[in-house]
């Protein structure tokens, strides 16, 4: 035997004594590779993502749900009340005793048996009958032990209209002038599908007329006036050079207005009456409806927004109905104090709010970012603004609502308003909340997001690009905005894309500085000068509050909430996947394929 | 600490007492015991017409740090001059003081000067801007700008704010030929300038350095990041430059050094050693430390 396999042997045998045990080894391999922490990792991530996923679905499904239009049920319980209406929510629950007591006598005992076989549990229907002048309330509860039949009728419709909310009915005739045309339920059907589309045609038309027309002849008269006003204020601070230059255009302004006046009171005049033969004619249609307590109603067509046959339609009929409603959600006024109708003024004030905020933002913040980064040495004055900013950003947002209110609205607004808008005092023109000055104060909020990001941007530019450029003979500034700027840009949208996501969010500064509950007038329309910053505006975010927390018929506003919150999701989610798709563009050409 | 010479006599027992007498040398100067740096008699005594860029007595420090000490030679016009010499000797260093790029560092500070073609570099009234105008540099890793590759090139132009597209367009053809890159991108001159190769990307901005027409181009190891196939195309390009312009280039290779320049300069902890053209250093050196470094025996 060689030296060497000796050696061998004596090791291998010194491996098998010294072996340590099994169990010690795994767990120390265990601990050392991690793996309990990776678990611990990985949970957490789960949990994250069950808990945003769920939140999604719970929005989106809920969201999408409002506008499917469901059956129409009639129950007949057993103390002989119809409800008809739709179902809108179901539950389990106790039912006392005094509730089974005050059944009819004959009905007592079956209902005490079906609890019994139930535990006690009893399942309870909200169901919306609507009909709200008839019966002051939109909703009932009915029971099923209280239920003696479940019947679908096939002609139960449900009416949207323009106010008292829904009516739900069935189908019984038809009446043109106040008489009575038909009562057979297929030819009231024919003509309701014949006379609708032109009512609601009409309607739309006296809409236009007394928004469009009216509106834009009351603003120029209200112009008018103000330029009188203001001629009138000038003269009263008039010195004596100019005394007589200011009478003569003051006289001028004054002739303009009356000549004005007559000539709209003269148009204003012919377009009422169109307006009141309009609304004539959508008068002249009514419908004869049997509600569920066995009456018949009556309907007017100019008062419905929408009506089906709920029972009668098919999968396709649905889905129409339900487009429709999408259509109206999104390009309508709101109607009944929000709870129904659409939110297009709160869409559009939305974003136009956001694309104000970033274009005010955008600037500031990377001009101060490049100031910071690129001038400022580095001593206690920037540490000082560094902290500020840091600080800065975790103030809470209702702080800069006030802010807002009390720098912009109260001082800025009341000085601009005495400077340039004095003849509509004491009516506050930029003196109170408005789009601008939430534009403003939601700047004001991400601004810190934008400077920290830009900042990072900046000094994540390569030194060589500077050097390069410095060796090429451009100067400092020529270097920033032909190099440094173009390389960093990505990242500044990184920034902006975080600001616009945190901004559009934002509620609760914007109900001090200008969000309001119904603001019918858009910040843009077509009385010059188009652009009008200095009005109030509606805000989804907002809108959501409104809906759910403020409303008379929360019950029915409910639905509302989940769907406009869908509805703002997807506008943040739009509005930052623009951005994201720009930064991707700008990436690829800058950064990307650098070596 | 003097290092212990014996130590290392003994590791080394079995080389030529010729290392030993080198590594004294180069022990010598890193202890301050100044070496006065030898330069051939060809470099000596050039007159103004034929230098153009003279470095006079020039030291620099970086804070309390010392980096170049009394440095003085003539980079003759028109011949390609390269700087060797060990990592941290200070050849980039002087390099970049040519064209003040040391000057964007906090703490940096002088003494002596330079001239470029008998103006002062360092004189209180220079406009930096207006002379870094009439210099080109090409640094280590490529760093073309994030823009089309013909803004590339002309951005030297644009910031002079020549607008005229005539110009332009001709300056970027002939710097872009003067690079031997004409052929290549000559098709996509709006694409950006990031998609080109790593070795394109050095010779775009070997382009971009000689698109004003600079009196001198400084190269600070312009190959060192590319690939062989790339450093032989930049070496052939320092050819092809070399007589109608004049470069100085700061290289560790040394067979890139005897390749492509004329003359040659030896520089250790931040003295100049050694100057002397190509063939003499390489083959004949006068100093022990410049030939040892030659030789790879130390650096």
């Amino acid at each position: 035997m060689s030296v060497e396999t000796l050696k061998e042997e004596e090791l291998q045998l010194d491996l098998t004594t010294q072996k340590p045990s099994e169990v010690s080894k795994r767990a120390v391999a265990l601990a050392a590779h991690g793996t309990p922490y990776l678990w611990l990792m990985g949970g957490m991530l789960g949990i994250a993502v069950v808990m945003i996923v769920g939140l999604l679905m719970l929005v989106a499904v809920m969201g999408s749900l409002t506008f499917w239009p469901v059956k129409i049920v009639q129950y007949e319980a057993v103390d002989g009340k119809r409800y008809l209406g739709e179902v809108t929510r179901i539950e389990t629950y106790r039912p006392s005793k005094e509730q089974v007591a005050q059944l009819p006598e004959e009905h007592r005992e079956k209902a005490q048996q079906f609890l019994e076989d139930r535990e006690g549990l009893s399942e309870r229907y909200l169901v919306r009958t609507g009909n709200y002048e008839l019966t002051n309330t939109h909703f009932h509860w009915v029971s099923d032990f209280q239920i003696q039949t479940t019947t679908y009728p096939e002609w139960a419709f449900i009416w949207e209209r323009l106010s008292w909310g829904r009516f739900y009915g069935i189908l019984k005739g038809f009446q043109v002038d106040g008489k009575t045309v038909t009562e057979d339920t297929l030819e009231t059907y024919r003509l309701f599908q014949n006379y609708f589309p032109e009512v609601q045609k009409k309607r739309k038309l006296i809409y236009h007329q007394e928004k469009e027309v009216l509106g834009s002849l009351n603003y120029k008269l209200e112009q008018a006036r103000l330029n009188v006003r203001d001629k009138e204020l000038k003269l009263r601070k008039a010195t004596e050079k100019n005394r007589s230059a200011l009478e003569q255009s003051l006289k001028k302004a004054q002739a303009n207005y009356t000549e004005l006046k007559e000539r709209i009171e003269a148009e204003y005049g012919k377009v009422r009456s169109q307006i009141e033969a309009l609304k004539g004619d959508t008068q002249r249609y009514t419908l004869l409806v049997e509600i569920s307590d066995g009456s018949i109603a009556t309907l007017p067509l100019a008062t419905v927004v929408r009506g089906y046959p709920a029972n009668r339609m098919g999968w396709f009929e649905r889905l129409s109905v339900y487009i429709d409603r999408w259509k109206e959600f999104l390009s309508e006024e709101p109607r009944e104090a929000n709870s129904e109708g659409g939110v297009f003024p709160a869409i559009f004030g939305t974003v136009v709010m956001t694309l104000l905020m970033s274009l005010v933002v955008s600037p500031l913040g990377v001009i101060a970012a490049l100031y910071l980064r690129e001038y400022a040495r580095a001593g206690y004055l920037v540490s000082a603004v560094r902290i500020a900013l840091n600080n800065l950003a975790g103030v809470p947002s209702i702080v800069f609502g006030v802010f807002g209110v009390g720098f912009f609205c109260y001082f800025l607004g009341t000085s601009i308003d005495q400077l340039f808008f004095e003849a509509r005092l004491p009516n506050p023109t930029y003196g109170t909340g408005g789009i601008l000055w939430s534009a403003l104060t939601l700047a004001l909020l991400t601004l810190p997001v934008v400077i920290v990001a830009s900042e990072e941007a900046l000094s994540a530019v390569p030194n060589s690009m500077r050097e390069g450029s410095y060796a090429c003979g451009a100067s400092k500034w020529q270097t920033i905005q032909r190099i440094v700027i173009p390389r960093a840009l990505p990242g500044i949208l990184t920034g902006m894309i975080l600001a616009m996501a945190r901004g559009a969010g934002e509620v609760a500064p914007l109900m001090l500085v200008g969000a309001v509950k119904l603001a019918p007038e858009l910040p843009v329309d077509g009385n010059f000068p188009f652009i009008h910053l200095e009005r109030s505006f509606m805000h989804l975010g907002f809108h959501i509050y409104d809906v759910g927390f403020q409303s008379q018929n929360s019950e029915a506003a409910k639905p509302m909430v989940f769907t406009t919150t869908l509805l703002l999701i997807l506008i943040i989610v739009i509005l930052n996947l623009v951005a994201i798709h720009l930064r991707n563009r700008l990436y690829k050409k800058f950064i990307s394929r650098e070596v | 600490m003097v290092p212990n010479v014996e130590s290392l006599d003994r590791k080394n027992d079995t080389k030529d007492a010729k290392l030993q007498e080198a590594v004294n040398a180069i022990v010598r100067v890193s202890h301050g015991m100044e070496v006065e740096a030898a330069i051939h008699p060809a470099l000596s005594n050039l007159v103004d017409n034929d230098v153009v860029l003279r470095i006079q007595d020039f030291s620099l420090w970086y804070g309390k740090a010392q980096a170049l000490f009394h440095i003085g030679m003539d980079i003759p016009k028109g011949k390609v001059t390269a700087l060797i010499g060990p990592s941290g000797c200070g050849k980039s260093t002087l390099l970049r003081s040519v064209n003040r790029l040391n000057d964007l560092i906090d703490g940096v500070r002088i003494s002596g000067d330079m001239l470029l073609n008998g103006d002062s570099i360092y004189a209180p009234d220079v406009d930096v801007i207006e002379l870094r105008k009439r210099m080109g540099m090409v640094s280590q890793k490529p760093n073309p700008f994030p823009m089309s590759i013909y803004e590339n090139v002309v951005f030297p132009l644009r910031i002079d704010g020549i607008r005229d597209r005539k110009i332009l367009d001709e300056v970027c053809e002939r710097s872009l030929r003067g690079a031997a890159l004409w052929d290549e991108v000559k098709d996509r001159l709006q694409e950006s300038a990031l998609a080109l190769s790593g070795g394109q990307q050095q010779r775009l901005c070997i382009a971009r350095a000689i698109a004003a027409d600079p009196e001198v181009l400084l190269m600070d190891e312009p190959a060192s990041s590319l690939d062989p196939i790339a450093t032989a195309k930049v070496e052939e390009l320092i050819h092809q430059l070399r007589g109608e312009y004049t470069i100085l280039i700061v290289t560790h290779n040394m067979q890139q050094a005897a390749r492509v320049s004329d003359f040659t300069a030896f520089m250790y902890m931040g003295r100049l050693i050694e100057y002397a053209p190509t063939g003499v250093i390489f083959v004949k050196p006068q100093l022990k430390e410049t030939e040892d470094y030659i030789l790879g025996r130390f650096g």
